[in-house]
């Protein structure tokens, strides 16, 4: 009987083609933003095999394709958390303060590049470079400033460092402390995501080896101390910003997600003591569905692993939870307001796709970072989402539409592929290395920014539809004497903190780095006394040593 | 080409401490398809390693990508080391998020010849090298 009525629909199919491809069309071929061809239509002759119970089942239920939880957005809607920093602790604290008066039900914090490489304000390489593109951290006293009349029992905090995510974890449980909250009550995540900084955001300080023990080390501490912080953030976001395909930005995360989950078995940890608290960051480019597909493959894959080669038997172990970012790479320079349209379409589809938690980027930051005015903007892009448009109310509401069923097995079937690939080169380390995932990456950027060179891919206002009308919004500026303000407070403190105590703190890191023992408790000792980031980061390189890459395009 | 039949030496370099190499590496191949020949430094270059390479590869052109907001420290100070080093004709461009006023004084001041942004065209960059190289 099926098989009867899926040949009659075969021949009306066919019928249907032979008319379709007779007429004009606009172009010859129709492809994503990725590069992926798509069919004129789709039809139940597409998901023939689709089988609801084992492909899709029900949300909060295995293999949690259409969702995380059992009443996505009706329980709670995702966490609107706008990434800021900028300037010293002082400037992004008033920031916070504002975005949280404005609504904003979570932090996420913005680092300057001298902080993010484990430099001090006063380091000669951090010149011209404090708190340009994030907040100045040096020391204690500056995260104590940063979180100023801010209650961390209640607000959540997302920390984006990677190299010295252990220093900087620790600086915020510290104050945490100080503010007389148990560490118990401390939620928010760190992004803790080494293996995405060797493939494509590239800001490490130590070697593969050692900065793998320092994320394991975190695993095992929080599990015990901090059961609510979210230790790590596998990151896809880096690596569509580069340049890749939105299957290479499935396949590269995952790929990773699993290079920690066998670190931390490795480690003698027990799957279920870390898996809960791993968490996912994928972006949200321009392509709406494939967009859309790519986050519900990514629950789907990590489910299916997680159980049946991982062994996990706790469901949250199971649960891939993730915060998506608006895609910065998609917004142009030309005509800002229009970036408006772009991310509230992006921010739409991250949305049907079932995310965590959101950012949303502001129109002028391809220009600079945010003012207050486009950061207000967007995120009151996120409050229509929710609150006007109605897509919140019903969950997954286009599971089921032939191209998205489609699409979705497409992607996790690539993902699947390049899994294999990675796995044959030696694992994600080894294809690091060989210069797998950046030549995979270089690759299709190149090949993005040709097809927009001869506008095969169509950017408004750059490369078609272009007015060349001059700019006219305002932007951010960063007062240089920020730098200057900063170090003369670093020299400060440096003198009027106990400076044996920092010294015994460091020799003592350095041993703890050189044995076996978790090193968090060690580094936790170290920022208390207001050791620096630069000397801690120091101290370590000792004994860890510095990466370096092999530069290739 | 130069006038020689020479291949034009060009240097892509990421001076700084970001890490956004998307650009500089797209912009490193298309100069290796338009027929330069390109070095690239890699990520995290002092100035002081920039002028040093620059020097060693006996380079025509300096092509510097920045994102980090920190251009108006380093440009400068790598342009300085460059005549230092007796490499007063060498021509400076600089890619990167550069607002405009800032664009405009890095030129008028003598730092960089010209300053590519975001949505500028690779030709566009290819064909001003070849058609300003003197």
């Amino acid at each position: 009987m099926e098989r009867e009525k899926f040949h009659h629909l075969d021949d009306q199919k066919r019928a249907w083609e032979k008319h379709a491809e007779s007429l004009e069309g606009r172009k010859e071929s129709f492809v994503t933003v990725s590069g992926r061809p798509v069919k004129m239509l789709y039809t139940p002759l597409d998901t023939e095999k689709l089988d609801y119970e084992k492909d899709l089942g029900f949300p909060g239920s295995y293999p949690y394709t259409r969702g995380v939880q059992g009443n996505m957005y009706r329980g709670r809607l995702w966490t609107m958390r706008q990434f800021s920093g900028f300037g010293d602790a002082y400037d992004s604290n008033r920031r916070y303060r504002y975005l949280l008066e404005q609504g904003q039900t979570g932090l996420s914090v913005a680092f300057d590049m001298p902080t993010i490489m484990g430099y001090d304000s006063d380091h000669e390489r951090a010149m011209g470079e404090v708190g340009r593109c994030g907040v100045a951290i040096d020391s204690l006293e500056d995260m104590e400033i940063l979180f100023d009349n801010i209650p961390v029992d209640q607000v959540t905090t997302s920390m984006t460092i990677n190299g010295p995510a252990s220093i900087l974890w620790c600086m915020y449980l510290a104050n945490a402390e100080k503010q007389g909250v148990n560490l118990k009550q401390v939620g928010g995540t760190i992004q803790n995501d080494i293996l995405k900084e060797y493939i494509a955001q590239k800001s490490w300080i130590f070697p593969p080896e050692p900065s793998i023990r320092l994320i394991t080390d975190i695993f095992a501490f929080a599990g015990e101390h901090v059961p609510r912080w979210n230790t790590i953030s596998i990151s896809g976001y880096h690596i569509r910003e580069a340049g890749s395909t939105a299957a290479q930005e499935l396949a590269f995360t995952l790929a990773d997600g699993f290079a920690y989950v066998e670190a931390g078995i490795n480690a003698g940890l027990d799957v279920d003591s870390f898996a809960p608290r791993l968490s996912f960051f994928f972006n949200a480019h321009i392509d709406f569905f494939e967009e859309i597909c790519k986050y519900r493959a990514a629950r789907r894959i990590w489910a299916k692993r997680m159980k049946e080669r991982y062994g996990a038997k706790d469901e949250r172990s199971l649960k891939l939870r993730f915060h998506t970012q608006t895609a910065g790479c998609s917004l142009t320079a030309k005509e800002p307001e229009n970036n408006i349209i772009r991310t509230t379409l992006e921010a739409l589809s991250a949305v049907l796709g079932g995310t965590q938690s959101l950012h949303t980027n502001s129109m002028d930051e391809v220009l600079a970072l945010p003012t207050e005015k486009a950061v207000k903007i967007a995120l009151r892009t996120q409050q229509v989402i929710a609150c006007e448009s109605g897509v919140a109310n019903t969950i997954d509401p286009l599971a089921g539409s032939y191209f998205i069923e489609t699409l979705t097995d497409k992607l996790e079937s690539e993902a699947e592929e390049y899994f294999q690939r990675i796995e044959d080169l030696g694992g994600v380390l080894a294809a690091i290395d060989q210069g797998f995932f950046q030549q995979e990456i270089a690759d299709a950027a190149y090949k993005y920014q040709r097809a927009v060179d001869n506008e095969e891919q169509v950017i408004v206002g750059v490369n078609r539809y272009n007015s060349n009308e001059p700019l006219e919004i305002e932007l951010l500026k960063i007062d240089p004497a920020v730098e200057e303000k900063q170090v003369s407070r670093l020299r400060k403190l440096k003198e009027k903190r106990d400076n044996l105590a920092v010294r015994q703190s460091l020799d003592n890191l350095v041993n703890c780095a050189s044995g076996n023992d978790n090193i968090i408790p060690g580094i936790l000792e170290a920022v208390k006394v207001y050791a620096t980031i630069g000397e801690i980061v120091a101290s370590l390189k000792e004994v860890f040593g510095e990466y370096k890459e092999k530069p290739l395009f | 080409m130069d006038k020689s039949g020479k291949k034009i030496r060009v240097l892509v370099a990421k001076p700084g401490l970001d890490g956004h190499d998307r650009g500089a590496r797209v912009v490193a191949r298309a100069l290796r398809d338009a027929g330069f020949e390109v070095i690239y430094t890699g990520l995290h270059q002092t100035p002081e390693q920039v002028a040093e390479t620059a020097l060693q590869e006996d380079v025509d052109v300096v092509g510097l990508s920045i994102l980090s907001g920190a251009h108006m420290t380093l440009v400068p100070r790598i342009k300085k080391l460059l005549q230092d080093n007796g490499m007063n004709e060498v021509m400076m461009i600089v890619g990167g998020i550069i607002p405009e006023d800032d664009a405009e004084k890095l030129v008028s001041e003598g730092y960089a010849e010209q300053i590519f942004t975001p949505g500028d065209p690779l030709d566009k960059i290819t064909g001003y090298i070849s058609n300003n190289f003197k």
